[in-house]
């Protein structure tokens, strides 16, 4: 279970995080919803120890990994896959390169062994034989897929999905949902989700979050989060004009 | 002047902690060098970036350097009627100061900046990010193999510089001024020892330490976009520049 407790974040004196508490449920998708800019993908980070917090408590399982050092940090970080917002792909690699990464650096397995198992992950998320293509020369949904296939390849006990169907169109944005619902169902990590596709990451989340000011307002299951009666809440997943979110 | 002060105190405090930070990165990059040493075809790969692929201009600067030597050799000295000389005074001023430091300059321009960029985009596209998530040491793939690649390259482009810097002034001395060729080589071979060619491979391993070091944290630790990573390279070349000008100084002060 991940979990954050009081924590504290500024960046340049403005303060991003303030006193977030938050649970993530075992086994479980949770969302984080909240307008841009509200410090989503800094909360992700804080999860993962990219961050560290001014304030507060990062506990993941037993560990706290608040000011972890670096080689017990990676330690607890075996447990982590990610997805990166724009999939962080290495752009001097190719697709085969990037998938096989991971396992050319951290398991024993033979060089066929490794084909297979990129191979094996790369059909699973639609994309076959794109082995020799390059980073620039894939869609954004694709290299999505991509980075998925690299995060799910050393089978991670969490994963964290930083805006996987951002800037994608909605039949993208739809598979890439029911890809991160299907390998969910078959290998049963916990997922944290960043999102902003409101109503589609209800279908998916058991728990969503929506965090605005630097706190969580109010967590819940899809169907609590969509009677919630707080204005922001309301406002945020109506896409109202009115009410106590402002456009920056 | 309150506030003066504070200021002052605030900006020696920034310089102190990034003076900090530096080493601190430097350190590791050692540490990481002797615990995770790397593929060996990662470094092979960093040796030819950084070496092989900067011999072109190498030899082009030292040719013209060691042609300069000549000329300006040839005129002070023949003041004197020492002109015999010119062969000693063209290999030890390569030999000793200009042949690292040269090479050493333009090893900055062409690799130092190009690795700032390189890390730069990784880190604004969060390549680097996806290293640490997949709790792999960014340092093992990205700064060992380059300091230790410019530990070895940099010796290596020197020792090419000297050679061809000696050639260059001779081709213009014996050449096209007419001092005898016997002289030329036999005045260095007198007046040239150990010692000299220590102090020139000290200097240049030196130096390639500080290229790497500062390039790499420059691009490492860049601003946000593509504004972040031409500042951090433009910062970086200065510095190295700057650094390497102030540690020849230094070094040569002790090596003399």
């Amino acid at each position: 279970m991940i979990k954050l407790i009081n924590l504290e974040k500024s960046f340049n004196g403005q303060k991003v995080l303030n006193k977030l508490n938050l649970e993530v449920p075992e086994g479980q998708i949770t969302a984080i919803i909240g307008p841009s800019g509200e410090g989503k993908s800094v909360l992700l980070k804080h999860v993962i120890g990219l961050l560290k917090p001014d304030r507060g408590i990062v506990m993941v399982d037993d560990d706290d990994i608040t000011w972890m050092g670096r080689n017990e940090l990676n330690r607890v970080r075996e447990k982590f896959g990610m997805l990166f917002q724009n999939a962080a792909l290495f752009d001097s690699m190719t697709v085969f390169e990037n998938v096989a990464f991971p396992l050319e650096e951290k398991t024993r397995l033979t060089r066929n062994e490794i084909r297979d198992k990129v191979h094996e992950a790369l059909e699973h998320v639609g994309l076959k034989g794109i082995d020799h293509k390059y980073p620039d020369e894939l869609s954004g949904g694709m290299k999505k897929r991509v980075g998925l296939a690299r995060a799910l390849l050393l089978d991670p006990k969490i994963i964290l999905f930083d805006e996987p169907t951002t800037g994608l169109d909605p039949i993208i944005c739809r598979a890439i949902h029911q890809l991160i619902w299907e390998t969910h169902q078959k290998f049963g990590f916990t997922a944290l989700i960043v999102s902003h596709e409101i109503p589609e990451i209800f279908d998916i989340s058991h728990n969503v979050a929506m965090l605005y000011h630097g706190e969580i307002l109010e967590m819940g299951t899809p169907a609590d989060i969509q009677r919630s009666e707080h204005p922001a809440v309301r406002q945020f997943i109506t896409g109202s004009l009115e009410g106590p979110i402002h456009m920056v | 002047m309150t506030l003066l002060i504070r200021k002052l105190g605030a900006l020696a405090l920034f310089i102190l902690g990034e003076m900090g930070r530096m080493l601190d990165f430097l350190l590791y990059g050692i540490y990481c060098i002797v615990r995770f040493p790397g593929r060996p075809v990662h470094i092979l790969k960093q040796i030819h970036f950084i070496g092989a692929r900067s011999s072109f201009v190498i030899l082009l600067t030292a040719s013209f350097t060691g042609m300069v030597l000549g000329l300006q050799g040839y005129y002070t000295l023949s003041k004197f009627g020492s002109e015999g000389l010119l062969g000693s005074a063209v290999a030890l001023s390569l030999i000793r100061e200009l042949g690292p430091v040269l090479s050493a300059l333009m090893v900055t321009g062409r690799a130092g900046s190009a690795i700032t960029a390189e890390i730069g985009i990784m880190r604004i596209t969060e390549q680097i990010d996806a290293l640490d998530t997949m709790a792999l040491n960014p340092f093992k793939y990205l700064i060992s193999p380059k300091l230790l690649a410019a530990l070895v390259a940099l010796p290596l482009l020197c020792a090419i510089f000297d050679v061809v810097g000696i050639y260059g002034g001779y081709v213009v001395g014996v050449k096209l001024l007419g001092v005898n060729p016997g002289a030329y080589f036999h005045e260095m071979e007198k007046s040239v020892e150990w010692k000299d060619v220590y102090s020139g491979i000290m200097k240049s391993l030196s130096f390639g330490v500080i290229i790497a070091w500062v390039c790499c944290y420059k691009g490492y630790y860049c601003g946000h976009g593509a504004e972040g990573v031409s500042r951090a390279t433009t910062s970086a070349v200065v510095m190295s520049s700057v650094v390497i000008l102030i540690w020849d100084y230094f070094l040569t002060s002790v090596l003399l």
